[in-house]
């Protein structure tokens, strides 16, 4: 595809070129916009797949009884649906906006460092392709679910060193995307753009790639060890041989609290990002974004046992990782209120954008809600491991994360191609997504609440009802996304037939420095800085 | 607006959720029969009062500045970016807020902890995919598996679970324990972890291999309470339900005896009619073989072995007991069967239609000799 439009920036001297044409193209690129395109249009793909093993679930779950699969299938993917929405959809996207976003936004040429960055895509499409082959083995793709809790680990047929080679390289093209993000948020800021005057979409991503060096290297430990365990020998974490399977879960979730705010960070980014543009004005506390965004990151690594309250913990243990984790509260807070004082007497219109980006900040702060409500330890003691929990974290991924990815899609698609969207269907998308994501998952608190554990493939009489609700939700959800792979191919195409001028959106350039490019963006970009920073926000 | 409304609607379905909450099971948690769990409810209902209050603020604010601060209403936006005072304010109050939940939340685990003083003992022992019981203190023993209806309905697609009485949430031998006294749990498991929740007792607890964690429970009131393995462990994960009776001092005593005379008693050995052994060997099967061989008697390939046609279930029949006493790297050695079970249990794999096997023999309790020796 050509969401890059390829011609020559003729008025430079020295000598330039395009893009090479063809496939070749697409392999060997280091250009940034060609990888973010790249990395998007993965995470699309991998989105529609992690989608449809989510439809297989919820078709599974439609009515009790087993009806469509085994229930080995069934964990397989529950298994593989986390994996491939959290490795495969949502840290691409993300990537790939970073890739697009952050040296438009802080005037600089491309990345810091191009082949790694070419390294760090193909990397990701090994790793998870690797991934995908073990659904084709013996005995299964991985189906303990994607925490890979030993012993039940051990378990999995043939696939299990595969999944965890696939860990492996997915950890190190995180690790190369990430020190990329940092060196060039470091090295190739325009002069005059000081760290407290960058978007906050450039912050919140120099604290994500801070987030990922950091975890990344924990878990492709964790797993290492599993791998030992089970082929030299070792007992980590096995009773048996003086090991314990709980210290498993503890080095796992140091990794993976951290590894959710990966997927929720930049979509604070994103989101205030938009808001302003849309509420024509200044974002509201710049600062204590980026002072909040920080206080999240740093608590993030000191709450992991709270994903493990009923794992057997003495009890000041428990004490302290609830009130750590009740802290998050603030900083979380802080946010929210900020966004909301953003729009307070702005002079709001409501384009796709803006709707998603609303949406997020009412549906996520519902999940901000229940994630306060697990926060307290004694209660987790019956919310742990429920469809509670499995509200909350979609409530905090699919209206958020998914939904902000949504929004940036339809905000920066006209300054990528030049083109205009459909407004008309952009915005019946919005409103099928809203309304179904929460027929999906607002039942699913009931569900909890009620009784029924996760990681079920077949339930009681009582848990019927909400669970149809909750699947027709889902297919309604599901089956709307198709629509913005419409929009999106036909925005490429040309989309409505007007072009967009270079601010597309209002006085976008007061706000952010990709708007005082052409649209759509040459091929290069800053070859030579900006002169002038927009000051908006300070 | 839309916006308002989809709002609106959801404030009502919550609120529908509080108001129904005694009538209704199925939307609120439960209150459940301890004082632990009515203390963690009442905590439960507190935050997410707290929550629905900041809910209406924060969201009533931005709904009205979505609808009055609007281009399409001519409103001018002001330029403000920051207000310190607000800022601190809106830091201050949630800081509050927070240190108030916290108290009574520090006070509930604390109470969750406290197992001493307790007047009885169980050990859980969390297997794939049932329980075992032991009774420390009269030496009560058993094992609690999914109830057969249930057992057979999940796995035969044609078989309709709204026919069966609390499809997937009963058991074979619930667990019996007094009202009124106060009983300490232990937990640990034999294979991988699992984890033991009854909502009605207000927790759940993780049963790991080689270790063991401790939880209390008081029942207030006489009933049955039902809950399930919350862990994935598994193929059968979502079949290892948990059942607790709670009865009176006096029929707790009763049940303890009579359970024990049945334990002590030596199995029945005496001769059974054919018809007999292959439906007690069905029950058998379904309860001890059924997880990996399947119903039909075709395992999973690639994970279990077929009983269908196997040349080892219908070739030699000392080979075949020999080798489900001593189990193999993969299956458990079921050494501890009773020779009537065994009979049973060979009688029907040989023969059942079920499984496609027909050899046309059977044999009788007293016909099994020992093949495995407990002093290997």
């Amino acid at each position: 595809m050509t969401a890059v439009v390829a011609e020559h920036d003729d008025h430079h001297d020295h000598h330039d070129h395009g893009p090479e044409k063809g496939v070749l193209r697409w392999i060997f690129t280091t250009n940034h916009k060609d990888i973010g395109t790249l990395y998007l249009v993965f995470g699309l793909i991998m989105f529609f797949v992690g989608g449809a093993m989510a439809l297989v679930i919820r078709s599974e779950l439609f009515e009790p009884g087993l009806q469509f699969v085994d229930p080995n299938f069934f964990n397989s993917m529950t298994t593989m649906h986390a994996l491939v929405m959290v490795f495969g959809a949502v840290m691409p996207a993300f990537v790939g906006l970073a890739n697009w976003m952050i040296p438009m936004m802080i005037g600089a040429p491309d990345m810091a460092l191009p082949r790694m960055n070419n390294m760090s895509f193909w990397m990701l499409v090994a790793g998870v392709l690797l991934l995908a082959s073990t659904l084709f083995m013996e005995g299964g793709a991985p189906s303990g679910g994607w925490t890979f809790y030993p012993p039940l680990v051990f378990q999995n047929g043939k696939s299990f060193p595969f999944a965890i080679f696939s860990v492996h390289l997915l950890g190190i093209s995180s690790i190369m995307g990430a020190i990329n993000v940092i060196a060039t948020i470091f090295n190739m800021r325009a002069p005059g753009m000081t760290l407290m005057k960058m978007p906050l979409f450039v912050w919140t991503w120099l604290i994500t790639a801070f987030l990922l060096i950091a975890i990344m290297p924990v878990f492709a430990g964790a797993v290492t060890m599993l791998l030992t365990d089970k082929f030299f020998d070792t007992s980590f974490f096995d009773a048996a041989g003086g090991g314990d399977p709980v210290l498993y879960q503890h080095i796992f979730w140091f990794f993976g609290h951290p590894e959710v705010y990966v997927m929720i960070l930049p979509t604070f980014g994103v989101a205030s990002t938009i808001i302003p543009v849309f509420a024509r004005k200044p974002l509201f506390g710049y600062a204590s974004m980026v002072y909040a965004t920080g206080a999240i990151a740093f608590l993030s690594f000191i709450v992991w046992a709270h994903h493990m309250f009923t794992v057997g913990m003495p009890v000041a243990g428990e004490l302290y990782f609830m009130y750590a984790t009740m802290l998050i509260a603030i900083p979380t807070g802080v946010k929210v209120f900020n966004w909301t004082a953003t729009m307070w007497k702005g002079s709001m219109t409501f384009e796709t954008p803006m709707l998603f980006s609303i949406a997020f900040v009412v549906l996520f702060t519902m999940g901000g809600f229940t994630g306060l409500m697990m926060a307290v330890a004694p209660v987790d003691f019956q919310y742990h491991d429920t469809y509670f929990i499995v509200a909350h974290f979609h409530y905090t991924l699919v209206p958020a994360s998914i939904f902000i990815l949504m929004a940036a899609g339809y905000f920066w698609l006209p300054k990528w191609t030049g083109n205009m969207y459909n407004e008309k269907i952009g915005r019946l998308h919005f409103w099928l997504s809203a309304v179904s994501v929460n027929i999906l998952f607002f039942p699913q608190h009931f569900l909890g609440l009620a009784g029924m554990p996760r990681r079920i493939p077949d339930y009681a009489i009582q848990f019927a009802d909400w669970n149809m609700v909750s699947s027709i939700g889902a297919f309604i959800y599901g089956f709307s996304q198709l629509l913005f792979v419409y929009i999106v191919i036909d925005t490429i195409r040309g989309g409505t037939g007007e072009k967009v001028s270079d601010e597309v959106w209002e006085d976008a350039s007061k706000h952010s420095l990709e708007w005082t490019l052409p649209s759509p963006v040459p091929y290069h970009t800053f070859t030579t800085p900006p002169e002038r920073i927009p000051t908006e926000h300070f | 607006m839309k916006k308002t409304k989809q709002l609106l609607a959801c404030l009502v379905l919550m609120a529908l959720g509080l108001g129904t909450a005694h009538a209704d099971y199925t939307l609120n948690l439960m209150k459940g029969v301890t004082q632990l769990s009515n203390e963690l409810y009442d905590l439960h209902m507190l935050i997410l009062w707290i929550c629905v209050f900041i809910g209406i603020a924060v969201f009533g604010t931005m709904f009205y500045s979505i609808y009055h601060h609007r281009k399409s209403k001519g409103h001018k936006a002001e330029q403000f970016h920051e207000n310190t005072t607000v800022e601190i304010i809106w830091t201050i109050i949630p800081t509050l807020i927070l240190v108030g939940m916290a108290i009574p939340a520090t006070k509930a685990v604390i109470d969750l902890d406290k197992v001493q003083d307790s007047e009885m003992s169980i050990k859980v022992t969390g297997k794939q995919w049932y329980w075992e019981y032991e009774y420390l203190d009269n030496g009560v023993h058993f094992e609690s598996h999914l109830d057969e209806a249930s057992e057979k309905t999940h796995r035969v697609s044609s078989m309709d679970p709204h026919n069966v009485a609390n499809y997937l949430l009963n058991v074979d031998k619930p667990l019996v324990v007094p009202v009124g006294k106060k009983i300490r749990f232990l937990f640990t498991a034999a294979d991988v972890i699992h984890s033991w929740w009854v909502p009605d007792l207000g927790w759940k607890k993780d049963a790991n291999p080689g270790f063991i964690n401790e939880a209390w429970t008081s029942v207030d009131k006489p009933g049955t309470y039902r809950g399930q393995c919350t862990e994935l462990c598994g193929r059968d994960h979502g079949f290892m339900p948990v059942v607790v009776v709670a009865m009176e001092q006096d029929q707790y005593d009763a049940w303890v005896k009579a359970t024990l005379d049945k334990q002590n008693q030596k199995p029945d050995l005496s001769d059974q009619t054919r018809n007999t052994l292959m439906a007690k060997g069905e029950s058998v099967y379904l309860k001890n073989c059924v997880a990996c061989h399947q119903i039909d008697g075709n395992g999973i390939s690639g994970w279990f072995p077929a009983l269908r046609g196997s040349e080892k279930v219908t070739g030699n029949m000392d080979q075949l007991i020999g080798f489900i006493q001593a189990g193999t790297s993969k299956m458990p050695a079921f050494k501890k069967l009773p020779d009537d079970e065994l009979a049973e249990l060979i009688t029907y794999i040989r023969n059942a239609p079920a499984l496609g096997n027909n050899v046309g023999d059977e044999i009788q309790p007293n016909k099994i000799t020992p093949k495995w020796d407990d002093d290997e």
